[in-house]
């Protein structure tokens, strides 16, 4: 039986769903951090798939997307922490932040329409970097970012009396800070699986993949490129901007560390690795380049010391070796991604004209 | 005035840099199409072989300027053999993957070189053995130094070297030939595989001149050094219309003069709003507005679509 099918089957959304539900449970097995880098995993599921219409569906090579959620993460910071003495409730916060990442987004997107390909991953990427650097600097002579030291005691999500962070006990559960994080996490990223299932076949999403295919055929038949890739560039965006809120929000703490260039590549590596413009690919790859990582970080030393019985090498710089490596061999042997669509692998396949 | 002519000059000697590095991205992308992302790690490679060679040299009581020499021959070999190697090893068999597998694979490669060369070098920051004497000249109240004259005449000199080989040899003839169409190269008797390896070899000896050019002006290496380098070659690189020699080149020196006149102005045009810490803005703001006006860069012509 395909993949496909077997999680549109009743069974197979049932045994997910218990998954789902159990995972948080079987990682705090391993400790509070495991359910953390859970929380991560679901984290960039969700931006990936914010990426993916940019760069999956409409073939918009984005090197800056984490400038958008850099901007949904400082709107957050700055509005419902003591550094200027607001607390804003979530239903104020988390759609300004969607929408100032959109409004970001579109200003990035208009003068940028023309450029083709490989130019427009530039001028991305420098935008991602002003970002950043702007983020870097505020604090002088007017304090508002903090400068790179960042906003600390962030306020955790929360809804009327129920706060996000900390220990509750729901019906006999004690359900730790990060467990909650997940659910609202997996709610999120469920929702945006949704809009992008919805998205991808409806008109906007053809009209997307026409671009994508050849922008001047899709042009010719009547297509409004240049409205539909600046929608891409704002839907995206403010993707990006709720996953920046909630990241925030989690975290306690924001500075521009968290919001350089690699961070943007490694978006962009899991959309690719994983599968450009699938959606399952996609959260395949999301999952594995955040938990990877990790794994390694838990596992190099241990098995350094078993085998040779000492620290041959820095741990932190094999564990990123290893990373390196991986990222080219999937690439070597899966050119189109470790799940690609049905249709992408096919051209792959057959005969090139 | 003094300001501006002394920034003028500081821009240019790292324009050079910046150019000399960016002629590596220019001529694997003119050729084949790929953002080698991992171009800026060759060079802190080049940087950190000759900091070793040179070190070990001077140390054992050879000359100072043969020592120099020595290390950066090692540093342009080894160079040469690492973009042979990343060519063979990572992008060849990908020629004809989709076009973004070759990028995640640059970036793969480019964090595997940093994280090797942390490996053998460490962390820490590495002092560059001076190998210039340190005379300053004074020229119509601008100060300059040997190793900035240095600096420009011989990026120069490589540079005019390189344009030599591109446009006066058989070699040259067959890479301009590739880069506009492969199959048709391909079919004339040009050995592709060949061409490609010979663009990776020559940028990677040139981001290895670089990269000795930015040890002696820095005096410091590290190996994360080569990542925002890398970026602002790259930036130079399209600013001038990526695929284009010369482009490359102008849009090193102009990127360099930029940055420098920026970052010594900035402050006075703001009312000391923004600092010479938004230096690196300028590059990318630069960047931005240009190609809103001429989409392929200053110089490239009109590239059909590769979206």
């Amino acid at each position: 039986m395909k993949f496909e099918h077997f999680f549109r089957s009743t069974v197979g959304i049932g045994l997910t769903a218990v998954l789902l539900l159990a995972l948080p449970f079987i990682a705090a097995l391993g400790g509070q951090a495991w359910v953390r880098i859970l929380d991560f995993a679901i984290l960039y599921v969700f931006l990936a798939l914010g990426l993916n219409i940019v760069v999956g569906l409409a073939g918009l090579l984005d090197l800056g997307y984490i400038a958008f959620y850099a901007v949904g993460a400082y709107t957050w910071a700055l509005l419902a922490s003591p550094h200027f003495g607001l607390h804003w409730p979530i239903w104020a916060i988390l759609p300004l932040g969607a929408g100032l990442a959109c409004f970001a987004g579109v200003v990035l997107g208009s003068p940028t329409l023309k450029l083709r390909g490989d130019y427009l991953a530039i001028v991305t990427l420098g935008f991602g970097e002003i970002v950043r650097i702007f983020m870097n600097n505020l604090n002088a002579p007017v304090n508002i970012t903090n400068g790179p030291q960042g906003i600390t005691l962030i306020d955790p999500v929360s809804f009327g009396a129920f706060k996000f962070s900390g220990t509750t006990q729901i019906f006999g559960f004690a359900l730790s800070g990060p467990q909650k994080y997940y659910f609202l996490l997996v709610a999120l990223a469920i929702l945006v699986i949704i809009i992008n299932i919805r998205l991808q076949n409806s008109r906007i999403g053809r009209a997307w993949q026409a671009i994508r295919e050849d922008e001047i055929a899709a042009k010719a038949i009547g297509i409004n490129t240049r409205n539909l890739k600046l929608l891409a560039f704002a839907m995206g965006a403010s993707f990006g901007g709720v996953a920046g809120g909630i990241f925030s929000a989690m975290q306690g703490f924001v500075s521009p560390e968290s919001f350089s260039l690699i961070e943007s590549i490694m978006i962009l590596a899991m959309v690719v690795l994983g599968g450009m413009g699938h959606i399952p690919g996609v959260i395949l790859g999301a999952v594995l380049l955040t938990v990877l990582p990790e794994v390694l970080r838990y596992g190099v030393g241990p098995v350094q010391m078993a085998i040779f019985g000492k620290m041959l090498v820095d741990p932190e710089s094999l564990r990123m070796l290893i990373f390196g490596l991986a990222l080219v061999l999937v690439m070597r042997f899966k050119p189109a991604g470790l799940w690609p669509s049905p249709e992408r692998k096919r051209e792959l396949t057959e005969a090139k004209p | 005035m003094d300001i501006f002519l002394q920034q003028i000059i500081n821009g240019l000697v790292q324009g050079s840099i910046y150019a000399l590095v960016a002629l590596g991205y220019t001529m694997v992308y003119g050729i084949m199409g790929l953002i080698n992302f991992a171009h800026g790690e060759v060079v802190m490679i080049g940087t950190l072989v000759t900091i070793t060679v040179a070190g070990t040299l001077i140390k054992a009581g050879m000359p100072v300027a043969l020592a120099g020499l020595a290390g950066i021959m090692a540093a342009v070999l080894v160079c040469m053999a690492l973009g042979w190697a990343l060519e063979r090893v990572a992008y060849r068999p990908l020629r004809n993957a989709p076009r973004l597998t070759p990028l995640i694979t640059a970036i793969g490669m480019s964090i595997v070189l940093q994280n090797v060369a942390m490996i053998v070098w460490g962390r820490n920051y590495l002092t560059f053995p001076s190998l210039l004497p340190k005379v300053n000249f004074e020229w119509a109240g601008a100060h300059f130094t040997a190793i900035q004259l240095i600096i420009v005449l011989v990026s120069a000199a490589t540079m005019g070297g390189l344009l030599l080989l591109v446009y006066r040899t058989k070699l040259g003839m067959a890479m301009r030939a590739t880069a506009q169409n492969p199959a048709v190269a391909s079919l004339m008797g040009v050995n592709i595989n060949r061409v490609i390896a010979a663009a990776f070899v020559i940028g990677s000896a040139l981001g290895a001149v670089a990269g000795v050019m930015v040890g002696t002006y820095y005096e410091i290496a590290h190996y994360q050094m080569g990542f925002m380098l890398g970026l602002k070659a790259f930036t130079a690189a399209v600013l001038g219309g990526i695929g284009n020699l010369a482009g490359a080149m102008l849009g090193g020196i102009l990127l360099g003069i930029i940055e420098a006149l920026g970052a010594g102005y900035i402050g006075d045009l703001t009312g000391g709003f923004l600092g010479s810490h938004y230096q690196d803005i300028f590059a990318f703001v630069v960047l931005i507005v240009v190609l809103m006006f001429k989409p392929s860069g200053l110089f490239g012509e009109k590239t059909g679509d590769r979206a």
